[in-house]
C-alpha cells in the first residue's frame, strides 16, 4: 500500500487540479501556552473574530463533499473551544478521519469522556521536552509536564491510538532519547520529532532555538538507532536550514492541503497570511469548493508557472515545488523568489549567517507568545 | 524505516478487526478505496480491499478464507497465504487487531 495519489474526476478548474486530502481547522488562537516557536502568526486572532458553530458545520460539510479524508483539530488550544465536540461528533459522521492536535493541558477524566463519546479518531499531543523544568520553561505555563503525562495516560486508557510530537531545538536534542523512551512508555503508536520551523513566533526566536550542524548530526544518530528497535513509528521532521535543497511547501502550493483560520480565512498553509501581497477568502463567503479551486491565493503559486530562476529550468521543479513561499517572503522580502534554503538560491549566504548567528547565541532568551504585543 | 518480520504470526482461528483510529472507507471523490490511520491515509488495492472488507473482529480467518476462495475461484491454500501474510503485517503495524 502507499500513500493515497492525487488522482481526480470532475470538470472545468476540477479537471487538472488535484481534491485536497486534509484540513487543518484552527478553531481557535487562543491558547493556555506561550510557546516561544508557536506556529500560529504573531498577529493572533482574537475570540470576537472566531467562526461560529454553525459555521463549522457547515464547512465540514463542505470540506467532505469536496473529497477532504481527514480534518485536523488544531489551534491555539482547540480544546478551548466548548463546541469541539460536537465539531467532532459531526466530522465523524461525515466519515471524515477525526484528529485532535493539543497541547493536553485541558485533558480531564471528564473531557476526554466526551472527546471519546464524540468519536475521536487520533490525538496528537504536544510535548516541549522530557525534563518538566524545561517543559515549563518552554511553555511558560507551570508544572505543565505532570498535566500531559496525565492526558497521555488517559488517552491511551481510552484506547484512542497516540501520537507524542515533540518540538526539536538546541536546548532539548540531547534528550532526544529519553523521548523516545517517553513515547514507548505512554504507549504511543507514533512520535512526531519535528525541528523546529522558522516562521513567525519562531523566526523572531531564531537564534535562541536553531541547533548547530553538530547537534543535527547528533539528532539525526538518536533517530537512526531509534528506528533499528521497531515498533514506533517515528516521523521525523528535518530542519530545512540545514538542507541543500528547499521542502516542498505542503506537498505543492494547493496541491493536497488547505487551513481555515479561526475567523474563517482559507489558507494554503497555515503561515501564508504573512504574505502582504494575498488576500484569503473567508468561508463566510465562499464556499470550499469555490476557494480551493478559484481564488487568487489558491491559483497564485499553484503548480510551476509562477516560478522565476533558477525553479523555472530545475529538473526538481515538481519535487520541491520552489520551497516554501513564507520563507521567501520571511527572508527575502519577496514570496515569488526561490526558497533561500536552496543552494542555488543567489541567497543562500541569509541562511548561513542564521546558523552562525544561532552558534554564537547561547543563552535562551525568549520572546514568548502573547496577544496583542505585536503589530506590524 | 527498516522493516522487520511480523513478531505475530495470524492463525485462521483469530478473529482480527481493525483497531480504533484505523479503517477502510471509500473515498468517493476519487473512486478509491483507502485505510485511514493516524495523520495519514493508505491506498488500498482490490486484494486488500476484498480481505479487509470482510474483517467484523468476530468472525475466524478460517471462515474468511472459505469464502473468499469461494468467491474468487481461487484455490484455498493461495488464499489463506495471502490473508495471513497481509493481516499478520498489518497487526504488527497495529492497523489490525486481535
Amino acid at each position: 500500500m502507499s500513500e493515497t495519489s492525487h488522482s481526480n474526476k470532475a470538470g472545468r478548474a476540477e479537471h487538472t487540479i488535484p481534491a485536497p486530502m486534509s484540513l487543518l481547522a484552527e478553531l481557535t488562537h487562543r491558547c493556555p501556552l506561550s510557546c516561544p516557536y508557536c506556529s500560529n502568526p504573531v498577529e493572533l486572532e482574537r475570540k470576537a473574530q472566531e467562526l461560529s458553530t454553525e459555521d463549522w458545520l457547515r464547512v465540514l460539510e463542505e470540506a467532505a463533499e469536496l473529497g477532504i479524508l481527514q480534518v485536523h483539530f488544531s489551534g491555539g488550544e482547540p480544546m478551548a473551544r466548548p463546541d469541539l465536540y460536537t465539531l467532532i461528533s459531526h466530522a465523524h459522521k461525515l466519515n471524515l478521519y477525526t484528529n485532535l492536535i493539543t497541547s493536553g493541558v485541558l485533558i480531564t477524566p471528564q473531557t476526554m469522556k466526551r472527546l471519546d463519546e464524540s468519536g475521536l479518531d487520533h490525538v496528537q499531543l504536544s510535548f516541549q521536552d522530557t525534563d518538566g523544568p524545561e517543559a515549563d520553561r518552554l511553555s511558560d505555563f507551570p508544572q505543565v509536564q505532570p498535566r500531559k503525562l496525565e492526558a497521555a495516560r488517559l488517552i491511551t486508557q481510552a484506547g484512542i491510538p497516540l501520537t507524542l510530537n515533540f518540538v526539536l531545538q538546541k536546548a532539548n536534542i540531547s534528550r532526544m532519547p529519553a523521548m523516545f523512551a517517553l513515547a514507548r512508555q505512554l504507549d504511543a503508536q507514533r512520535v512526531e520529532m519535528a525541528h523546529t520551523q522558522y516562521y513567525g513566533w519562531a523566526l523572531k526566536n531564531r537564534a535562541a532555538l536553531l541547533p548547530s550542524r553538530t547537534q543535527l548530526e547528533e539528532a539525526s544518530r538518536y533517530v537512526a538507532a531509534e528506528e533499528t528497535k521497531g515498533g514506533l513509528a517515528i516521523d521525523y521532521v528535518t530542519p530545512d536550514y540545514y538542507a541543500e535543497r528547499p521542502k516542498p511547501c505542503m506537498g505543492g502550493w494547493g496541491q493536497r492541503f488547505l487551513n481555515i483560520s479561526p475567523s474563517g480565512h482559507v489558507l494554503p498553509c497555515h503561515a501564508a497570511e504573512t504574505i502582504p501581497s494575498l488576500t484569503f477568502d473567508n468561508v463566510r463567503d465562499h464556499s470550499l469548493s469555490h476557494i480551493w479551486y478559484h481564488s487568487r491565493a489558491f491559483t497564485l503559486f499553484r503548480g510551476t508557472d509562477w516560478m522565476p530562476e533558477p525553479c523555472a529550468s530545475c529538473a526538481r521543479k515538481e519535487i520541491d515545488w520552489g520551497g516554501c513561499r513564507c520563507q521567501a517572503l520571511a527572508l527575502l522580502g519577496d514570496a515569488s523568489q526561490t526558497d533561500p534554503v536552496c543552494s542555488l538560491s543567489p541567497h543562500r549566504h541569509l541562511i548561513d549567517e542564521a546558523i552562525a548567528e544561532a552558534e554564537k547565541t547561547n543563552e535562551q532568551v525568549f520572546i514568548y507568545r502573547r496577544m496583542g504585543q505585536n503589530t506590524r | 524505516m527498516t522493516t522487520h518480520a511480523p513478531h505475530t504470526m495470524l492463525t485462521e482461528d483469530d478473529c482480527p478487526g481493525f483497531s480504533r483510529g484505523y479503517r477502510l472507507q471509500h473515498d468517493k471523490v476519487r473512486e478509491q478505496w483507502v485505510i485511514q490511520a493516524p495523520e495519514r491515509a493508505l491506498l488500498a488495492d482490490p486484494i486488500a480491499v476484498a480481505i479487509l472488507q470482510e474483517l467484523d473482529g468476530q468472525t475466524r480467518l478460517g471462515v474468511v478464507i472459505d469464502r473468499l476462495a469461494e468467491r474468487y475461484e481461487a484455490p484455498r491454500d493461495q488464499i489463506a497465504t495471502d490473508v495471513l501474510a497481509l493481516l499478520s503485517d498489518l497487526t504488527e503495524k497495529r492497523i489490525i487487531r486481535l
